[in-house]
């Protein structure tokens, strides 16, 4: 070691006092505990400081405890400083405001397509069905076929089993567990969306020509109609965003597919948070008003044709005050350019 | 641990590079081990508690359709929302980690090595589905092998992976810059103290006693030093961690 590496030694030796304040100070601006501007200054030129001492110790004492306490003081530092802030309120109104609509607007085509394959596929079930009835055997348990053939509903008495808010929570925790594969077998390059979506279409459209067979399907559409509209929206919506995830993996573009698979990810899994919401009421109304017998159609209708119109307003951002003054062309295009 | 294992290079503001080690497959089953039966006891011991204090008894649902309602809401719901919420809601409020995460002394990080975005902590757990299958976490164990940053699919979509929270990757013994932060020493004496520590178990009695003796002169020469092999290694400790 030369002179000049022995002095540059001890001169680190003198800095600790600083590295004890600025680690002190770090952990307190870490756990977002109040700091003053002049402490937030502080850390700044602390920071640069530090990387100074950080590549003398590199160079001068690369095996010390002392310059893996720096290394790790130096990591704290960086990671303090390029904290995005949080701002849960502003950024769940810009969530809903701003960036769900331009995700909803990205996936328009996905969307047509993916409710066209599951029409299709519920005008396939049905067909299905009516033609051989003995197929309702892929698509209806053992358990509900005889209680059709005996001419109930199963949803008939579903209170006398269970009480609405466990209903509720079986229902909601399994639709929205049906939605988010939905969008998450996406990453299956598309097809594991499309399973998911067409099979669901055909289980509907092969109950509803089973219950038909049976002179129930009035019953059942009276049990889905005014939680069915919004959960069979949320389902092609997800399906839409599973669409657009394995688009992103099978055509990235210029980026990798990894990057690509990321961007669409980020951009278009913010729509879940909605989706989620939407299945949480729909629990809600299929727990505690479809099973109920006393709700007349008109106004079942009204409610499910009401929700439904307040899923449209939350989709386009209305609901949550969206201008558009002419400005909605651009953030739409950016949002399918970073989705695609 | 990760001596010599996959490390995550961090371009910094002032042209430093800074090296993070990841965690392979082993800290993350370890971590996840821990966080499933934390949120499985918790949820269990929500719902006998409740039930014991709305029914009287750890059974099932009431059959009376008014107490199965409030069963329901108290019971059963927050249990579920327990199981099912845990993930999300504490990687959220606590940056990145969870309790098994913190035992496991790993993070959740996002490329740069900061904490990840409420978003992309979201987006993570949505694809527990995915990482899920076809059970046991069969698709994301397997993902965090062959892939070179240990990543499950949850991890690649939402951009994160998951670092020791030390960057040289060992779990332990107190990190030596909090030891650093909270001692008055001389950092090289401090660094002596520390390496005798850590190696005090491989060093035979009389080897240990005499280096102890000889520090704590340097830290305080009107001291005098005790024989015992215990008492010395508390003296060292309480120097290097006061309050500890």
């Amino acid at each position: 070691m030369t002179t000049g590496d022995a002095a540059l030694k001890t001169w680190l030796s003198r800095r600790t006092a600083d590295w004890r304040r600025l680690s002190t100070l770090s952990i307190r601006l870490g756990r977002r505990r109040a700091t003053t501007p002049g402490e937030a200054l502080e850390i700044i030129d602390g920071y640069h400081a530090t990387a100074h001492d950080l590549s003398l110790a590199r160079r001068l004492m690369p095996q010390s405890r002392t310059h893996g306490s720096l290394e790790a003081l130096y990591t704290r530092l960086h990671a303090v400083l390029h904290q995005a802030p949080r701002r849960l309120g502003s950024d769940l109104l810009r969530l809903l405001r701003d960036e769900i609509p331009e995700a909803v607007w990205a996936l328009r085509l996905h969307l047509l397509w993916v409710t066209g394959l599951f029409m299709l596929s519920a005008g396939a079930g049905w067909w299905l069905v009516a033609t051989y009835p003995e197929l309702i055997g892929l698509f209806a348990s053992e358990e509900m076929i005889d209680t059709v053939e005996r001419g109930q509903l199963w949803t008939d008495g579903l209170l006398n089993i269970f009480p609405s808010s466990v209903l509720s929570v079986g229902i909601l925790a399994n639709n929205i567990s049906v939605t988010l594969l939905a969008f998450t077998a996406g990453a299956l390059f598309g097809l594991g969306t499309f399973y998911v979506i067409g099979l669901n279409g055909l289980m509907l459209g092969g109950i509803f020509a089973f219950t038909a067979q049976h002179g129930l399907d009035d019953g059942l559409l009276r049990f889905i109609i005014a939680h069915g509209p919004v959960e069979l929206s949320v389902i092609c919506l997800a399906g839409a965003a599973g669409a657009g995830l394995g688009e992103a993996l099978a055509r990235p573009g210029e980026a990798t597919r990894r990057e690509a698979f990321q961007v669409a990810s980020a951009r278009i899994g913010r729509l879940l948070v909605l989706c989620t919401l939407l299945l949480v009421i729909c629990g809600f109304i299929e727990g505690y008003i479809s099973p109920v017998t006393d709700y007349p159609m008109a106004a079942r209708i009204t409610i499910g044709a009401g929700f439904w119109l307040v899923m449209i307003g939350a989709l386009t951002g209305d609901l949550f005050g969206r201008r558009r003054a002419g400005s909605t062309a651009q953030p739409a295009n950016q949002a399918v350019d970073a989705a695609t | 641990m990760n001596a010599g294992g996959t490390r995550l290079a961090v371009d910094s503001a002032t042209g430093l590079q800074i090296e993070l080690a990841v965690a392979g497959p082993g800290a993350r089953s370890f971590a996840f081990i821990l966080d499933w039966h934390i949120r499985l006891l918790l949820a269990i011991a929500w719902w006998l508690a409740s039930s014991l204090a709305v029914t009287g008894s750890m059974g099932g649902i009431p059959d009376e359709s008014n107490a199965g309602e409030f069963f329901g809401l108290v019971v059963v719901l927050p249990a579920v929302a327990i199981y099912l919420l845990y993930h999300p809601l504490l990687e959220v409020f606590m940056h990145g980690r969870t309790p098994g995460k913190r035992i496991a002394g790993v993070r959740i990080a996002t490329r740069n090595g900061l904490t990840p975005g409420v978003g992309a902590l979201l987006i993570r757990n949505v694809f527990r589905l995915i990482d899920g299958l076809p059970g046991f976490y069969g698709v994301g164990l397997a993902s965090t092998v062959i892939t070179a940053d240990h990543v499950r699919l949850g991890d690649l979509a939402a951009g994160t992976l998951l670092l020791y929270e030390r960057s040289d990757g060992r779990s332990g013994r107190q990190d030596f810059v909090t030891e650093l932060a909270t001692t008055q020493l001389d950092p090289q004496l401090a660094e002596l103290i520390d390496d005798l520590l850590a190696r005090w178990k491989k060093l035979q009695p009389p080897v240990r006693v005499q280096l102890a003796q000889k520090l704590l002169l340097r830290v305080d020469p009107a001291a005098t030093s005790s024989e015992d092999s215990r008492q010395l290694q508390e003296q060292l400790r309480n120097y290097l961690s006061p309050g500890s």
